[in-house]
């Protein structure tokens, strides 16, 4: 195989009709990929009433915007979403399909692997990429082991941790945009979308802040909670963030959750509220820029990641933040 | 309804991680093994289903050594009827495990697939995804609630998104995949063990079913990850302030 038939298929993310940032970090993938291959890459978007999503998408360089629009695909399931992207990949030749990772890529993508019998990888680091000899990086064990894998095969499917790749900025020059034809006829019919309690709160993603403010145990209530690690993250214009703790006791929703299983962030500055630091929450946000801990324990083990560490207890260390920031 | 529930071996989730001197691969003496949480919900969640309906079966199934005897024992012990060890030593991917586990789906014909949405040694999350593809069913994957009537021919689940709870219908049968909050799996008791020992547990190779488990991921190394050093403790509020301030992260 000559290394310029690499050819990368990324699949963007819409959220209420937009470009979710993350998909940026997957483009700018696609973009080393393609530099260091001397292969192209095309975008894909699925949704409904996508017809803005095609210039934004277009500013990154990509060979092709692709766009399937059906109202079928208003809010995308994985029956017919995973279709939809293993047919584009199938006639437009693509060699490496790719994603930002979110519940939405690790939902689909896994699928769209499985129906191109491709290997597959989560949560890429780092990719470096000789003709048809690659190997990225993932991490392991909650993000205390650090994997350089091989991932073989003539078609490459992954999700990108969207933290590890600079989003690039937009060129003046706009790619052209095709339409996917859909025949709905043929379309599978397994997932029916009922409902979904999605609240926009008005504040950034988690992902996609320059500071998260986060809030553990030590919050008593979801009252609590909204007026300090709301009302800090308000007066700085952050995102929220918790920990398991508090979404398992029903004192924040779980699209809060950072950590393994939760949310990945690094924003520039991470403040650890009241929570004690668990290798599952470190998982996801021990590569911020920058961590501040409060905690009354000046054991607790969130002090040995924190750049800045306060023992002190939440309930009054953070009115007087909020205070002296107002 | 029978279920097929899926059980991965895995470090205890307190374990503190070490790498072999030699880089070779993590350090297993002196580790403590369980069944992957995730997948512990899940079958968690199967025999509440089986024992409301008053009837059904559950089988569970692990891919591995002889080693994972002794998770497939575990969750005969928590109630499971029935377990299958398909034996495999080397390194698999989830693509391989998904095909292994779509032709246990075609020997055993369960109404519901019910897994773990990730292992919590890989943080893949793909496998039940995968599966689903390969057999063409539905999906509903990172699921905090079910609702499955005993004669019903969807299920509907609420699924934890980046956005929210998100609810869908899947037609029957299906690949559903556990979220933390789903249950809290019961523990394991003495008579549980017990009556475990006189459960059957089946052995058969990747070659029995047909399926060729080549693993097209490759673990060329190893590394820790690069861990952070403590900073300083600072013993005020304003001196707090006054550092974020020097480097210009908040205004
Ligand atoms: C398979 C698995 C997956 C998991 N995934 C995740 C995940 O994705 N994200 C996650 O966060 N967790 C996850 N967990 C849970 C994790 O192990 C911890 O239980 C959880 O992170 C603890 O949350 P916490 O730090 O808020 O609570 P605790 O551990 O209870 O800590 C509370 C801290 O608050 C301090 N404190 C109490 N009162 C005050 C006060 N007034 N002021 C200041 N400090 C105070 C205490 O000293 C203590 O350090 C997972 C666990 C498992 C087994």
């Amino acid at each position: 195989m000559t290394a310029n038939s690499t050819h990368v298929l990324v699949v963007a993310e819409l959220e209420r009709g937009q470009v979710k940032g993350a998909t940026l970090a997957a483009v700018a993938c696609a973009q080393q990929i393609a530099q260091k291959t001397g292969g192209r890459f095309d975008i894909l978007a699925l949704g409904h009433e996508t017809s803005s999503v095609g210039d934004a998408l277009g500013k990154y360089g990509a060979g092709r915007v692709y766009l399937a629009d059906s109202s079928d695909l208003k809010n995308p399931q994985a029956d017919k979403a995973s279709q939809v992207i293993t047919q584009v990949a199938k006639t437009a030749g693509a060699t490496v399909v790719i994603a930002a990772s979110s519940t939405f890529s690790k939902d689909i993508l896994p699928r769209v692997a499985a129906q191109l019998d491709a290997g597959m990888l989560t949560d890429v680091l780092s990719v470096t990429a000789e003709g048809n000899d690659w190997t990225l990086q993932r991490a392991l064990f909650a993000g205390n082991v650090i994997a350089t894998v091989a991932l073989d095969g003539p078609v490459k499917v992954f999700t990108v941790r969207a933290s590890a790749f600079a989003a690039p900025s937009p060129s003046s020059t706009a790619s052209p945009v095709a339409s996917v034809e859909l025949n709905s006829a043929g379309q599978p019919n397994q997932i029916k979308f009922v409902s979904c309690d999605e609240k926009p709160s008005g504040r950034p993603d988690a992902t996609e802040a320059r500071i998260v403010v986060s809030g553990g145990r030590a919050l008593k209530n979801s009252e609590d909670f909204e007026r300090l690690i709301g009302g800090l993250a308000d007066v700085l214009g952050a995102a929220v963030g918790s920990s398991r703790a508090l979404v398992d006791a029903g004192i924040t929703p779980n699209a809060l959750q950072i950590g393994q299983t939760g949310k990945v962030v690094a924003p520039e500055l991470y403040m650890a509220l009241g929570m004690s630091g668990a290798i599952q929450h470190l998982a996801g946000m021990k590569d911020s820029k920058r961590i501040v801990a409060v905690n009354t324990d000046p054991e607790a083990p969130i002090f040995e990641v924190a750049d800045y560490g306060l023992v002190g207890d939440v309930y009054q260390v953070v009115p007087e933040l909020i205070q002296k920031l107002k | 309804m029978k279920f097929l529930v899926p059980l991965k071996r895995v470090f205890d989730p307190d374990t503190r991680i070490r790498l072999k001197a030699d880089g070779s691969g993590v350090e297993t003496d002196g580790v403590k093994y369980a069944i992957n949480p995730f997948d512990a919900i899940a079958l968690e969640e199967a025999l509440r289903a089986r024992d409301l309906h008053g009837s059904g079966e559950v089988v569970v199934v692990s891919i591995g050594s002889t080693d994972s005897q002794e998770q497939l024992r575990a969750g005969l012990a928590m109630g499971a009827d029935r377990a299958l060890l398909v034996r495999h030593e080397a390194e698999i991917d989830s693509l391989a495990v998904a095909k292994i586990l779509a032709a246990v789906y075609k020997k055993e014909q369960p109404n519901l697939v019910l897994m773990g949405k990730q292992a919590i040694d890989d943080d893949s999350n793909q496998v039940g995804q995968m599966l689903a593809g390969l057999l063409g069913i539905g999906q509903a994957t990172f699921i905090s609630k079910l609702t499955l009537p005993a004669d019903a021919n969807e299920a509907t689940c609420c699924r934890e998104t980046d956005a929210g709870l998100e609810i869908v219908n899947v037609t029957l049968p299906a690949v559903i995949t556990a979220d933390l909050r789903l249950n809290e799996p019961r523990y394991v008791t003495a008579l549980g063990i017990m009556k475990a020992k006189k459960k059957p547990l089946e052995e058969l190779t990747p070659a029995d079913l047909g399926v060729d488990a080549t693993s097209r991921v490759r673990t060329l190394k190893l590394g820790l990850a690069p861990k952070r050093s403590a900073g300083i403790r600072v013993q005020s509020v304003d001196e707090l302030l006054q550092k974020l301030r020097a480097e210009t992260l908040i205004p």
